[in-house]
């Protein structure tokens, strides 16, 4: 990253007034934590959370042939993708290397929102500008007119009914609908990467502190509180859900990463990577090199990125994302490990936590499915 | 926060108490547990060994960063509390109290162990 003064999100003094630990992350200086994460994480998996993440990296899309460009730029395919609906997909290098994951929001017929994590956002909003060469499409960088804030978590869906007339009840998961919420206009999506029902609020930065203070007061009675980036952290490593950095990388492909389903080969016309996917795709079929799996500690010492699996005294794999889950109450980790050693309860598998092999089970991702 | 005046600092955010019998309990301050956030793992000396004044002899985990422990004076560790062994988030939620996180006997101090006013301008600096 580059070394000049971090980016303010609109609700930065907001949040200093509520005392939060804040940290540099991707450029920006984000609440990492207001009081103790592990409560801020059971607040979500029980209650509700509320989240400033204006950090993150819109796009806009517009033109007669958005689709057109969007399902040459990215690997899924985005003209199917019906108005009002949102789609988890992923922008890729020509050798099928992941530059991003991404979610795509259809605002209308010819206009579509690109939400990108902010430590890609310039190299998305670069390529997307590079593919649209040639289609009557129109690449805006929206990254100043939004703040985005999350409320996430079982209660979700009452607080924010009390504060918005929209159809809710008629919003699915993955779709996004322009509404008011607290006499504020915002795009309403509910999307998250908790692995909970829950909300996300785009809104122009002038509103962002009065819809976070209406949210706040209409969740006080269900016990919403205000949720820092390392509860974020474990909520998503939970739901098995990658992090771009960690899981995802330019070195890998969807394929590698165990996400080959976002790759649309069947879709019209040709697109950015579709012939290394191929390849990869057959791949990781016949001969696959890494599989991404889950690791549930016996012990209490926490696997870190890049720690190296261990099996048999060899090393087999390598630790992506670590944490100690409040939910199990026992550390976890994604890795990459060898396909001989990927199979659930494979045996004497471990960690090397700082020359220490420490057991681990290997297990299926998710760690944690909300029962619906 | 307040630092208890009673207490002892070292400069890696270790208090030390005043001696009984010649061994003072040690721990980690409220502003080092704040930093640390919520800690998940601890790891301490054994009763028996031999520990250094800013030398590591353990390691505290917490949900974002794994940190080593400094016995802040030489000495030999006499116990250590086994319930912050089976409760780390002792160590956030009483630090100068049920946290604390070992025991020992006191063979030698350094010369800059800070006093509670002293720590406490140090820590906000």
């Amino acid at each position: 990253m580059s070394s000049t003064t971090p980016r303010h999100t609109a609700l930065d003094a907001l949040h200093r007034s509520l005392g939060a630990t804040m940290t540099d992350f991707a450029g920006w200086d984000m609440p990492l934590r207001y009081g103790s994460e592990r409560d801020e994480h059971t607040a979500v998996r029980t209650r509700a959370g509320l989240f400033d993440l204006s950090h993150m990296g819109e796009i806009t899309v517009t033109g007669p042939q958005a689709a057109a460009l969007l399902n040459h730029a990215l690997v899924g395919n985005i003209a199917s993708v019906g108005v009002g609906r949102a789609r988890y997909t992923m922008i890729c290098q020509a050798d099928g290397g992941i530059l991003d994951d991404l979610i795509v929001y259809r605002l209308a017929e010819t206009e579509y929102m690109v939400v990108a994590n902010a430590s890609n956002a310039q190299v998305v909003l670069d390529a997307l500008v590079e593919r649209a060469a040639g289609f009557d499409a129109e690449v805006r960088d929206d990254r100043d007119a939004y703040a985005l804030i999350a409320v996430q978590g079982p209660e979700s869906p009452g607080i924010l009914k009390s504060l918005t007339d929209a159809d809710l009840d008629g919003l699915k998961y993955y779709a996004g609908l322009p509404g008011t919420v607290a006499g504020v206009p915002a795009l309403i999506a509910r999307t998250g990467y908790t692995g909970e029902d829950g909300f996300e609020l785009f809104v122009a930065p002038a509103d962002a502190e009065r819809l976070w203070q209406a949210l706040t007061e209409a969740g006080a009675p269900v016990g919403l509180v205000p949720c820092g980036l390392s509860c974020r952290d474990t909520l998503r490593l939970e739901a098995g859900m990658p992090l771009y950095g960690h899981e995802l990388t330019t070195s890998l492909t969807p394929f590698d990463a165990g996400l080959g389903r976002v790759v649309k080969f069947e879709k019209e016309g040709d697109f950015v990577g579709r012939e290394a996917l191929t390849e990869a795709a057959a791949r990781a079929q016949d001969n696959p090199p890494r599989v991404l799996v889950g690791l549930v500690a016996e012990g209490r010492r926490i696997p870190r990125a890049g720690f190296p699996v261990v099996a048999g005294g060899e090393v087999i794999g390598e630790v992506t994302s670590g944490a100690p889950s409040p939910t199990l109450g026992k550390p976890i980790a994604m890795a990459y490990v060898d396909a001989a050693h990927a199979v659930p309860g494979a045996p004497g598998v471990g960690v090397d936590i700082r020359g220490t092999h420490e057991p681990y089970e290997v297990v299926a991702l998710p760690f944690y499915k909300r029962q619906k | 926060m307040s630092n208890p005046q009673q207490l002892r600092y070292s400069k890696e955010h270790e208090w030390l108490s005043g001696a009984e019998d010649g061994v003072s309990t040690v721990g980690i301050t409220e502003h080092a547990a704040n930093a640390l956030g919520d800690v998940v793992f601890v790891q301490l000396p054994e009763v028996g060994d031999t520990v250094a004044a800013g030398e590591t002899c353990g390691e505290l985990e917490s949900t974002k960063s794994v940190s080593d422990l400094y016995s802040p004076v030489d000495g030999e560790i006499t116990e250590i509390n086994e319930d912050v062994v089976n409760d780390p988030s002792l160590v956030n939620s009483a630090p100068f109290e049920g946290g604390w996180l070992f025991k020992v006997r006191v063979t030698g101090e350094p010369a800059d162990l800070l006093s509670a006013d002293e720590y406490t301008a140090f820590s906000a600096g």
